[in-house]
């Protein structure tokens, strides 16, 4: 409805949307990697964050170096001479070991049901895919990844958990994370990973970022134990009507 | 404490939420970090300027009152941003300007009496370690504060100052002008954002047109103001980073303006952004207290906010 992409949107004095797409597709990545990567070289000390997400890409920049005209001309060159990031776009790979219990995967029942299926083709269907990271928020480290397999699809929760534990892998739609702390959420919970998602001291600070290939792997609860995972049980879920 | 710090306060009471600022954590956002720092950039910058702190100088920002201080050395500090009733020892303490505070004197913060989040620097400022490059303290996140972890201030707490020898600027009290009345109705600056053509004309209308009533939910994430229903023809949209003081509209028709604490993506669509100044000026507005939004230019909202920050940063003669 606003015309030709990519585009280039006002977001307050310090800040530019850049559009790239207006639907969620793999080869997104590719571009919004590129994009970030010459935007880096672009604004050089005048930019203060990238934030890129599906479709779009969120520069903001320090106006009192450049302006926000400057700022937009900048973009217009870069977008004029883009091409798809093929190596650095990628991403890179991980594995994370996932016990997938109903003790702490309190949902995984449910969605066995909802879906039609077993509890263990619910964890081979969830573990058989790669996913991609499309986005990072929500909280530092919490990574949307997708898209998962259609015979899994499961809405959000209507009443969501006021306190999920750190390492929850959950599902909710067409995506799939793992949450890196303990915080209110209403993805359905599935398994529990021991691996860090966010660790101040580590560098990057994030095990995952956006454009990187994300299998998880069923572990049995020894491993899960002996990599450090916490076995405490979650709350289970509230009787949901209808869903 | 090490060889470049000193002695500050020592908390005798906590008060409801006292946070260390500076002005942010930058670069990370990409990770689903947030950026925290000063809820009101404005008051924040002048309590540094008036201490002789350089930009940036980590201060504790004390929103409703309540906390206590004893001084533990001999200190030279402001205070700025609301009037919280506050003391020093029994005299009232004085707003806007540098002062001295002798060891053992108390420090001591009411109630809101104008505004909501007052501003306390100290010379050399407030020393803390960084964490992902900056000391602004996110409790939902558990980064930055004294302690690292985002804790709020605890009774007992020793608050430690960076010792230093030179003093960045010579002014010693605010222009008369500067201090803001915070119960006056405020008029925020917005600079449209790419969805503004899809609310209707009416809510258009409206969303310039009404006296917001700030809601009582509100905190350094975002504040939501109350009145005519505006109506979006998009209603969601897919996740996008989300810049400081976006002005989203959720499909109950309630516009919430995002600020320091925000979630660093989100999908509904947005009016625009308040400027810096204008989201500081709402985040002083106490529940109850009515705001207009008032269509701005990128180019005058920019020149502005340049020239606060020029003012701001200028180095003594």
């Amino acid at each position: 409805m606003h015309g030709a992409l990519p585009r280039l949107e006002p977001a307050g004095i310090d800040s530019w949307m850049v559009r790239l797409f207006d639907t969620i597709e793999e080869n997104n990545l590719l571009w919004l990697a590129a994009l970030s990567h010459d935007c880096e070289a672009a604004f050089g000390e005048a930019l203060v964050d990238l934030v890129p997400s599906y479709t779009t890409l969120l520069v903001t920049f320090d106006p009192v170096r450049i302006s926000a005209w400057q700022a937009r001309k900048t973009l217009s060159q870069v977008l004029a001479n883009l091409v798809p990031d093929d190596a650095g776009g990628e991403g890179e790979q991980h594995e994370i070991a996932t016990w997938y219990h109903p003790s702490v995967g309190p949902d995984l029942e449910r969605v066995a049901r909802l879906s039609g299926m077993s509890v263990d083709d619910v964890i081979k269907t969830h573990s058989f895919q790669e996913y991609r990271v499309f986005a990072l928020g929500f909280s530092p480290g919490f990574a949307f990844m997708g898209l998962l397999d259609d015979s899994l699809k499961c809405p959000r929760m209507d009443t969501p958990r006021q306190k999920v534990p750190a390492g929850s892998v959950a599902i909710a739609g067409q995506q799939t994370a793992a949450y890196p702390a303990v915080t209110p959420g209403g993805w359905n919970l599935i398994g529990r990973t021991a691996a860090r998602l966010f660790d101040r001291n580590r560098e990057g600070f994030s095990l995952l970022k956006v454009g990187d290939r994300v299998r998880f792997v069923s572990v049995d609860r020894e491993t899960f134990e002996s990599e450090g995972g916490d076995v405490t049980p979650a709350e289970p879920a509230r009787e949901e009507t209808a869903s | 404490m090490s060889a470049s710090t000193t002695h500050g306060f020592r908390v005798t009471r906590a008060g409801p939420l006292a946070l260390l600022q500076d002005a942010g954590r930058f670069g990370v956002r990409h990770l689903g970090v947030t950026q925290g720092g000063p809820a009101d950039i404005h008051a924040w910058a002048w309590a540094n300027r008036l201490a002789g702190n350089r930009w940036g100088s980590p201060v504790l920002e004390i929103t409703f009152g309540g906390l206590e201080l004893q001084a533990e050395a001999d200190l030279t500090i402001a205070v700025t941003g609301a009037d919280l009733s506050a003391k020093h020892d029994n005299q009232p303490l004085p707003l806007w300007r540098r002062f001295r505070v002798g060891k053992g004197e108390r420090l001591t913060f009411g109630s809101p009496a104008n505004g909501l989040r007052a501003y306390l620097a100290v010379a050399g400022g407030f020393s803390a370690e960084p964490v992902l490059g900056s000391v602004a303290c996110v409790v939902r996140e558990q980064l930055g504060g004294f302690d690292g972890q985002g804790r709020r201030l605890a009774k007992d707490d020793r608050l430690v100052v960076a010792t230093s020898d030179h003093v960045h600027s010579d002014t010693v009290e605010a222009p008369p002008e500067e201090p803001p009345d915070y119960s006056a109705p405020a008029v925020l600056d917005l600079v449209p954002g790419a969805q503004i053509a899809a609310f209707t004309g009416r809510s258009l209308y409206d969303a310039f047109n009404t006296e917001w009533r700030v809601d009582d939910r509100a905190d350094r994430m975002g504040v939501r103001l109350l009145g005519p229903c505006l109506h979006c023809r998009i209603e969601s949209m897919i996740s996008e980073g989300i810049s400081h003081g976006a002005v989203q509209v959720p499909a109950d028709g309630q516009p919430i303006a995002l600020l320091n604490d925000r979630q660093t993506i989100g999908g509904y669509p947005r009016l625009g952004n308040l400027t810096p100044l204008s989201a500081s000026r709402l985040a002083q507005c106490v529940p109850g207290q009515t705001v207009r939004l008032r269509p701005a230019g990128m180019e005058r909202a920019s020149r502005e906010h340049r020239a606060f920050i020029q003012a701001m940063t200028a180095n003594p003669a």
